[in-house]
């Protein structure tokens, strides 16, 4: 094999003069998916941003070489290099939607490289495009390319970005997180269209990811990566089954104890919390919620599962009174509460406290840590003074902080540790429920790890009830008593968590687990094969929905 | 602490705080610094410059140097009531509109289209000629008018921070309109505020001194900069310096305030402005 892209020595600095990657060597063959893997703040998308010779602004690519097919890149003048960007190194951005230019048509945008880099005459790119629309399996491809980013499904606009990437027949493809923005039954297509495209090309890949599932669908071998450094590398399947390192073993374990899940004991439901009857929330005329029905006893976590736009954070809203339901009752012990939030009493809202997905945007940043966590505490039990400091204190190391943090504001905390100070403001109320959004969605894996563990031995010691709204099966599994499945804002399976998962009543629900991602390399194919023989296949179902958006 | 957010200003930055030190300055010991007293004659009109009149004398003979430093006083102090009379007004009722919404955002924004069709000059014409044109009349019509337009500034950013997720946290705490307000909204509205702020104050500055050039604002023999440049206009005919002193302390004193602002702008606009106080 050939080889096509070689890195020595990089080194990236930040602005303020950190050093964001340190002396990274790597090198790709023509037809190799090399998969980078770490959390984020690990320098991989660094990393493959200078592959292309390209730091975000603010950082510089301060040593090393970028040798593509022979020639540093590094060495060229701005020219030289807007003449290998695009045309033969291209780069897959995580976000397609953001990354698109929404004032133009897709094809458009598709044919600007070959014609702007001279490669290709308009004509014979708009063919190539059209080739490569067939190839992604998009829907009409001769008329695909008419349609602006908002009018195609996020699956489609990713195929679409990757339609893009290839229009040059680039010698390496940069994928920095392409399925990481879409739903799992979504990720599926979108990867195998991938797989497809660089077996098609015989482009080489650095493909980008967090999760370890994906990329040992898709990578030859994989490096992992941490702190700007290389931890281990190798092979996939070495990686897989006997990683080296203890960070590679920590990887590997978490996503393990996802697919394996945690034996949960069914518990006594007789004292009920929550009862949610016939609910029907609408924005306008439109129903995202449909006569939802469950109930949540003390003590216990419910998850809900779907997927984006299956309406379980509008239920959750609803519950908190957030969003008033149209129809239906909410009741708390048995008491209905107001549908809006505004007309419930205080005592009421205390019992019910509501941890957002994104704990940046859920902490006031002009609040010091102790404000956020003592407000709950001063405001519904009248703390003040020296007792509320000593609380703070509690409240914080019992989500596992360091009590001196109370001093500090959010902008100076990391992701995990927001999300703590999130949790530890909601216990601060003593809650009887907890309603948890996609709580770990945006976090590392290995944070979001800990922060499940923390939320499951709050619930021993506490008897907190959770609700857990996520579309993550790895984390119903690993918490969760029982689960609510959501699919197009009605409810279409529910029960234990150990009796859905052995047979999924619905075919919706047996769809999510096959799609998925797990570990096995190969996995890809067996799902892809076994759809092919099913009638509900997803890539029509989808077409279905993009051709509708057409019109 | 970071040594790039420490950093020293850049010189264009310091010298706007010395020029806006200098004129608050001599808005405030004005008595004590001023060479002459407000009204003192000296005999020539447009006299040159001298060793006793620095700047030359005005159209009636009165010294430049002294009139423009009672002028500051008049000027920046008229100009500071009213944008703060204007952001009172207008930030509070552009942030209980906003986050109350329903009915009483509708009631007041439509109210304050209204006050918004009417030109500011023209219903300020109106107000001063049926109250009179006391200082205080003046003060009141500018602050509420201007409130409008800091209404529209203050209930926009006010919508964009109210459907945080932190206000909706604060929200569903039960906590009241005013701590929503004060203690979780505003301290995240304060950098679009304060820009606004410095705009409006040279807006308000730059309005009161074309009153005073039409003759309806502050009233001779009083000094303010705008009426300074009517009664001097005539000397650019004779090839005199005389109304460019007072039109050069306008423009200093409006560049000096928005440099300032905008400084303050980006140091507040830089991510995780809170890094500043490790």
């Amino acid at each position: 094999m050939t080889q096509v892209l070689r890195i020595e020595g990089l080194r990236v600095q930040s602005a303020s003069g950190d050093v964001l990657v340190h002396d990274v060597d790597l090198e790709l063959a023509r037809g190799e998916v090399l998969g980078l893997i770490g959390e984020s703040g690990a320098g991989k998308s660094t990393i493959g941003l200078a592959a292309l010779t390209y730091a975000r602004p603010g950082c510089r690519i301060v040593g090393g070489r970028v040798l593509l097919g022979g020639t540093d890149l590094r060495g060229l003048d701005a020219a030289g290099r807007r003449g290998v960007r695009g045309a033969r190194v291209a780069y897959v951005a995580q976000s397609a939607a953001a990354a698109f230019n929404p004032a133009m048509s897709l094809l458009n945008q598709v044919c600007e490289g070959p014609v702007r880099h001279g490669l290709m005459s308009r004509a014979q790119a708009r063919e190539r495009a059209v080739e490569a629309f067939r190839a992604l399996d998009l829907p009409d491809p001769h008329r695909f390319g008419e349609r602006y980013p908002h009018q195609v499904s996020g699956g489609q606009l990713q195929r679409a970005m990757a339609a893009m990437a290839i229009s040059c027949q680039p010698d390496v493809l940069v994928l920095d997180e392409p399925t990481t923005a879409l739903d799992v039954t979504t990720q599926i297509e979108v990867l195998a269209h991938l797989k497809k495209l660089i077996a098609l090309y015989g482009t080489a890949a650095l493909y980008i990811s967090h999760d370890l599932a994906v990329v040992a669908q898709i990578a030859d071998r994989i490096i992992v990566l941490r702190h700007g450094k290389i931890v281990e590398t190798g092979p996939t399947q070495a990686i897989l089954t006997s990683p080296k390192t203890e960070y590679a073993r920590a990887l590997v374990a978490e996503r393990k104890a996802a697919e394996l899940g945690v034996k949960t004991r069914e518990r006594d439901r007789a004292d009920t919390v929550l009862t949610v009857e016939d609910v029907t929330v609408s924005y306008g005329r439109r129903d995202v919620v449909r006569s939802a029905q469950f109930t949540i006893a003390r003590g216990e976590i419910v998850a809900v599962v779907g997927e984006s736009g299956s309406g379980k954070t509008t239920l959750a809203y609803a519950i908190c009174g957030l969003v008033a339901a149209r129809a239906g009752c909410i009741s708390f012990e048995g008491a209905p509460l107001a549908p809006h939030y505004t007309r419930r009493t205080r005592e009421e809202l205390r019992r019910i406290q509501l941890v957002f997905q994104l704990p940046d945007v859920a902490l006031n940043p002009r609040h010091s840590v102790g404000l956020i966590v003592g407000r709950p505490a001063a405001f519904y039990f009248g703390m003040k003074g020296p007792d509320l400091k000593v609380r703070v204190a509690e409240l914080l190391v019992s989500v596992g902080l360091d009590p001196s943090i109370a001093n500090r504001y959010p902008g100076q905390l990391s992701g995990g540790q927001k999300q703590r100070v999130c949790i530890a403001r909601a216990l601060a109320a003593k809650p009887d429920l907890i309603v948890c959004d996609e709580v770990t969605s945006a976090l590392d894996p290995l944070v979001g790890e800990e922060i499940l563990k923390l939320l499951r031995r709050l619930q021993e010691d506490l008897a907190v009830a959770y609700l857990f709204i996520t579309h993550d099966l790895g984390t119903v599994r690993r918490v969760a008593h029982r689960v609510v499945v959501m699919l197009d804002g009605s409810i279409v399976a529910q029960g234990a968590v150990a009796d859905i998962f052995d047979r999924p009543g619905h075919p919706y629900f047996a769809r999510l687990m096959a799609s998925a991602p797990q570990m096995r390399p190969g996995w890809l194919e067996e799902v892809l094969k076994g759809r092919a023989g099913s009638q509900g296949d997803t890539s029509i179902a989808r077409s279905g929905t993009g051709s509708h958006l057409l019109e | 602490m970071s040594p790039t957010l420490r950093a020293r200003p850049p010189v264009i930055v310091m010298c706007a705080a010395v020029i806006v030190v200098l004129i608050v300055g001599a808005a405030l010991l004005a008595p004590w610094i001023a060479p002459h007293r407000e009204s003192d004659f000296f005999g020539v009109v447009w006299g040159p410059p001298s060793a006793a009149n620095l700047l030359g004398t005005d159209n009636l003979g009165r010294d430049m140097l002294t009139r423009l430093i009672y002028g500051a006083r008049n000027t920046v102090g008229i100009a500071t009531l009213t944008t703060a009379i204007a952001f009172l007004i207008g930030v509070t009722s552009g942030f209980v509109a906003a986050s109350v919404g329903g009915w009483v955002d509708t009631a007041v924004s439509r109210c304050v289209e209204i006050l918004l069709c009417v030109p500011v000059l023209i219903s300020s014409l109106m107000v001063i000629s049926v109250l009179g044109n006391s200082i205080p009349v003046l003060i009141g019509t500018i602050g509420i008018l201007e409130s409008t337009r800091v209404y529209i500034i203050a209930r926009a950013v006010a919508r964009t921070v109210t459907v945080r997720e932190f206000v909706s946290v604060a929200r569903l705490r039960g906590e009241g309109l005013a701590w929503v307000i004060c203690r979780e909204m505003l301290p995240n509205a304060l950098h679009p505020l304060i820009a606004e702020a410095g705009l409006r104050f040279s807006f308000i500055f730059l309005f009161i001194a074309s009153l005073s050039f039409l003759g309806l604002g502050i009233q001779p023999p009083a000094a303010d900069w705008g009426s300074m440049v009517r009664e001097n206009a005539q000397a650019i005919n004779f090839g005199l310096y005389a109304p460019l002193y007072p039109a050069s302390a306008i423009a200093l004193l409006t560049i000096g305030i928005n440099l300032l602002v905008d400084r303050f702008a980006t140091s507040q606009a830089r991510p995780g402005g809170h890094a500043i106080e490790i």
